[in-house]
């Protein structure tokens, strides 16, 4: 290997000094070379995040004790490294761009001066040829506008054009290395194409070595040459991308692998003439913001939702964030109230219902969230959780609390589950435990609001699984909203599209995922990172077809 | 895969949230500060055993005698033992003082439920407590008591509303937060009552910040009534309490300074005390203050 960069060697970090200490990174080894994307994939809490921040120096002081192995930046240790040449190592010879653009720049600072600082720091420039050499940068990652942003607050700008001002500060130094973690998985997809292909195309043109840390497969295929799998802390396979992804030789890899969604929708079902259990017509939410002076100021949210969604059967909405895929849903479920349209449950309109009329149509639909660790009381057990719904509708408490045991077997949990409370489960089990309490009322319509997008895959296709298993059985019909394509196209039998708090296309998935017919469809599906390999079958999409 | 393991079944249930009482000898000086509070409580709880003397004997020719074998801190301007006024007194500081700091929460926490609930009633609410908050408390307090009389009812009345702005701006602020979680959510969507949603969705949340608080009040109340009771706007005159001997022995401060050191240094002590002990149940239930506070 060609001109080393960074070289870690053995490493080892634990939780505390004392030498039985709980190891956070066990023993790990990895090269990254000049011009080379080392891409390190893992689930959380496999130590990926903790590795970078151990490269960089930047890792709790004593919480988390390197001790053991070495790290060399270009043949220098930096485990032994005074903070002083720390500091120096850190802007001329690494660099670091994290997840949340807006949280790692100062809100309260011009861009343009942040950038400045760094300069400022560490080089001899006067104002004028600093100011020459920002602009410079801010056009090589292609930021529009450059004088205009260059005078902007952090605020003022897109996600996307925080994370290039976030990649001209790291790279405007010209280090030899970009630790990069996680620093698309904040954006749109769109929006994250165009940060891979940047970083892509910088490191082309300067030789920087880049250490990619992500979770996200389709992200691995679209920009690694090698991958490296971390699991527990500890190196679980590493390899040239092809041979990763065609051939891992580890059943750990194999099995994150073949969790990741394929984009080629699943085989329809067949068409069903159930009755149709849930409708939005035109539904509308616009939010008005009263001001004392001048006119009100309007934002339409949703605008014209047309939605039907028969028993038993799965829809999708998909779409980017802002795209009012969430506001249809709690529109749907009325946690907020529609501004205009109606939505009717099994023939009946509830939009219109008040608080108190609603109350009997409520259980027959439900809605799972986002955040396991948000969506259930902490300070509330497992049982009396689940058991909630059923009491508020009449169940004797006895009776209640049986149907919750039930209904943990039925979602894979251990009935005794019902007495403990939400912090002794993990992520997945939370949300297995939400899908618990959703089913207590028997409802016709589950809605899913993003419901495994905060998992890790391998737990995100357990609960796709038990969903699917679970409307197999039950009959129920699924409003299920996400960005994510791929879950949409594994567990969608219809998608519908939304851009700007209106639905663009709607249709059979198999349909609209790989015959789009609106341009942003088709911007969407070509934008999904590692759209071109199929993952669960280690083979390019391309060879699938032959 | 297989599922991700779960805890196994012999593992205890483990309650999140519980304020172990460990924290109050978390550091020597919180364990100073507790022994200080129970032994001012043990004091209060048994002066009648106490107390030496009654504390209401008149005894003219007994007046502004030195501490002696008798009279352990002297006699005051009545001839009155100052040990046996100063014992029963810290009845009426504990009794103002815990008195207000349930009530205050009570009070606050009803209203800062239903306000964070209800926008149209926030509205109203707010309004009022700003404006109840624009008053001074002591002069709040004067002017309750001076109207409906000095008793020790009145004068702790006197002292809670002035506090219950404060509670209530608390737990307001809780429940705008809390009602925003999705488990709040997901509670109104299995069709759970206001009642219920904010008895057990909402209120748990307020408890840690409100035992906080609360210790506040209390220190804050016992000082309010000792300031009362100094300007002889409090409890009628001949009731022991720390603020009315003091206010006694300010004529006498030159001469018998003891007559305003003893009750002024156990009024410190309990406030301390309390306030002490408000903040350790504040570092317990909130650890990363701690933390802060450390770097």
């Amino acid at each position: 290997m060609t001109n080393v960069v960074l070289d870690i060697n053995n490493l080892v970090v634990g939780l505390g000094r004392k030498a039985d200490a709980h190891r956070i990174i066990d023993d790990l080894s990895l090269r990254v070379a000049e011009g080379e994307t080392l891409c390190l994939v893992g689930e959380s809490g496999s130590g990926k995040s903790v590795t970078s921040l151990t490269v960089m120096g930047l890792q709790q002081k004593g919480t988390l004790i390197p001790s053991g192995g070495s790290v060399k930046l270009v043949g220098e240790e930096l485990l032994t490294a005074s903070d002083r040449r720390l500091r120096q190592l850190r802007a001329t010879r690494m660099a670091m761009i994290f997840q949340e653009p807006m949280t790692a720049l100062n809100p309260v600072v011009h861009v343009g001066r942040q950038i400045d600082e760094v300069l400022r720091a560490h080089t001899d420039l006067d104002a004028r040829a600093r100011r020459q050499k920002i602009l410079a940068m801010m056009e090589h990652v292609r930021l529009p506008d450059v004088e205009r942003i260059f005078a902007s607050y952090p605020h003022r700008l897109s996600g996307g054009q925080r994370q290039r001002i976030m990649i001209a500060m790291a790279l405007v130094l010209e280090p030899k290395l970009l630790i990069a973690d996680e620093p698309t998985t904040a954006l749109d997809v769109t929006t994250q194409k165009q940060i891979l292909t940047l970083i892509r195309d910088l490191q082309r043109d300067h030789g920087t070595a880049v250490l990619f840390i992500t979770h996200d497969m389709g992200v691995v295929a679209e920009i690694a040459d090698r991958v490296a799998v971390m699991r527990h802390g500890r190196l679980v396979e590493t390899g040239p991308l092809q041979d990763v992804l065609r051939h891992p030789k580890m059943e750990y890899t194999r099995n994150l692998l073949s969790s990741v969604p394929s984009l080629v929708p699943r085989t329809p079902r067949p068409e069903t003439t159930e009755p149709v259990v849930l409708e939005a017509n035109e539904l509308g939410k616009v939010y008005r913001e009263r001001s004392l002076f001048g006119k009100a100021r309007e934002v339409a949210a949703a605008q014209n939702v047309t939605l039907t969604l028969r028993k038993g059967r799965t829809l999708g909405i998909v779409g980017e964030s802002g795209s009012g895929k969430s506001t249809v849903a709690r529109c749907i479920v009325r946690l907020i109230d529609p501004t205009s349209g109606g939505v009717r449950l099994a023939g009946r309109e509830i939009s219109d219902l008040s608080r108190r009329l609603l109350q009997p149509h409520r259980q027959k639909i439900q809605i799972i969230f986002q955040d396991p660790y948000r969506s259930l009381n902490p300070r509330v057990t497992v049982g009396e959780s689940i058991a909630e719904g059923p009491i508020n509708y009449g169940m004797p408490r006895k009776d209640a609390l049986a149907r919750a045991r039930q209904l943990l077997k039925l979602v894979h949990l251990p009935p005794d589950a019902i007495s403990r409370y939400p912090h002794q489960f993990s992520g997945g089990q939370r949300q297995r435990i939400a899908i618990a309490r959703a089913l207590a009322l028997d409802p016709d319509v589950l809605v899913a609001d993003e419901a495994v997008s905060a998992l890790d895959v391998s737990v995100q296709a357990q609960v796709l699984d038990l969903l699917d298993e679970i409307q197999k059985r039950l009959g129920i019909a699924l409003l299920f909203i996400t960005h994510d394509l791929r879950v949409a196209a594994q567990i969608c039998d219809d998608v519908a599209v939304m851009q700007h708090g209106r639905v663009v296309e709607q249709g059979p998935a198999a349909e609209v995922l790989t015959n789009p017919q609106q341009a942003y469809t088709r911007a969407l599906l070509d934008a999904a990172p590692g759209r071109g390999w199929d993952f669960a079958n280690f083979r390019p999409v391309s060879e699938a077809a032959e | 895969m297989a599922i991700d393991t779960l805890p196994e079944s012999s593992i205890p249930v483990t309650r999140p949230f519980r304020l172990r009482l460990g924290f109050l000898t978390a550091t020597p000086i919180i364990a100073v500060a507790t022994i200080c509070l129970a032994l001012i409580i043990l004091m209060a709880i048994f002066a009648p055993l106490l107390a030496p003397h009654d504390p209401l004997l008149l005894a003219p020719a007994q007046r502004l005698k030195p501490a002696s074998a008798q009279f352990l801190l002297g006699t005051d301007a009545f001839g009155r033992d100052l040990m046996s006024r100063i014992i029963y007194g810290a009845r009426i500081s504990l009794v103002i003082g815990l008195g207000a700091a349930v009530c205050s929460i009570v009070i606050g926490l009803l209203i800062g439920l239903v306000s964070g609930f209800f926008r149209w009633v926030d509205a109203v609410m707010m309004r009022v407590m700003d404006g109840l908050m624009a008053i001074p408390s002591i002069l709040l307090a004067i002017a309750v008591v001076s109207l409906s009389g000095a008793s020790i009812w009145t004068v702790m009345v006197a002292i809670t509303i002035p506090e219950i702005p404060r509670v209530a701006r608390l737990v307001r602020s809780v429940v705008l937060t809390a009602r925003e979680e999705p488990y709040v959510e997901a509670a109104i969507s299995v069709g759970s009552s206001l009642p219920k949603i904010m008895w057990r969705h909402l209120m748990p949340n307020t408890i840690a910040p409100l035992i906080v608080q609360g210790t506040y009040v209390c220190a804050s109340a016992i000082l309010t009534e000792a300031i009362l009771s100094f300007l002889g706007a409090g409890i009628s005159p001949e009731t022991p309490t720390w603020g009315n001997i003091m206010a006694e022995g300010r004529a006498y401060f030159q001469v018998k300074p003891q007559l305003i050191f003893w009750p002024g240094l156990l009024l410190s002590i309990a406030i301390l005390s309390v306030n002490l002990i408000g903040d350790a149940a504040r570092d317990a239930l909130d650890p990363r203050m701690k933390q802060r506070e450390g770097k």
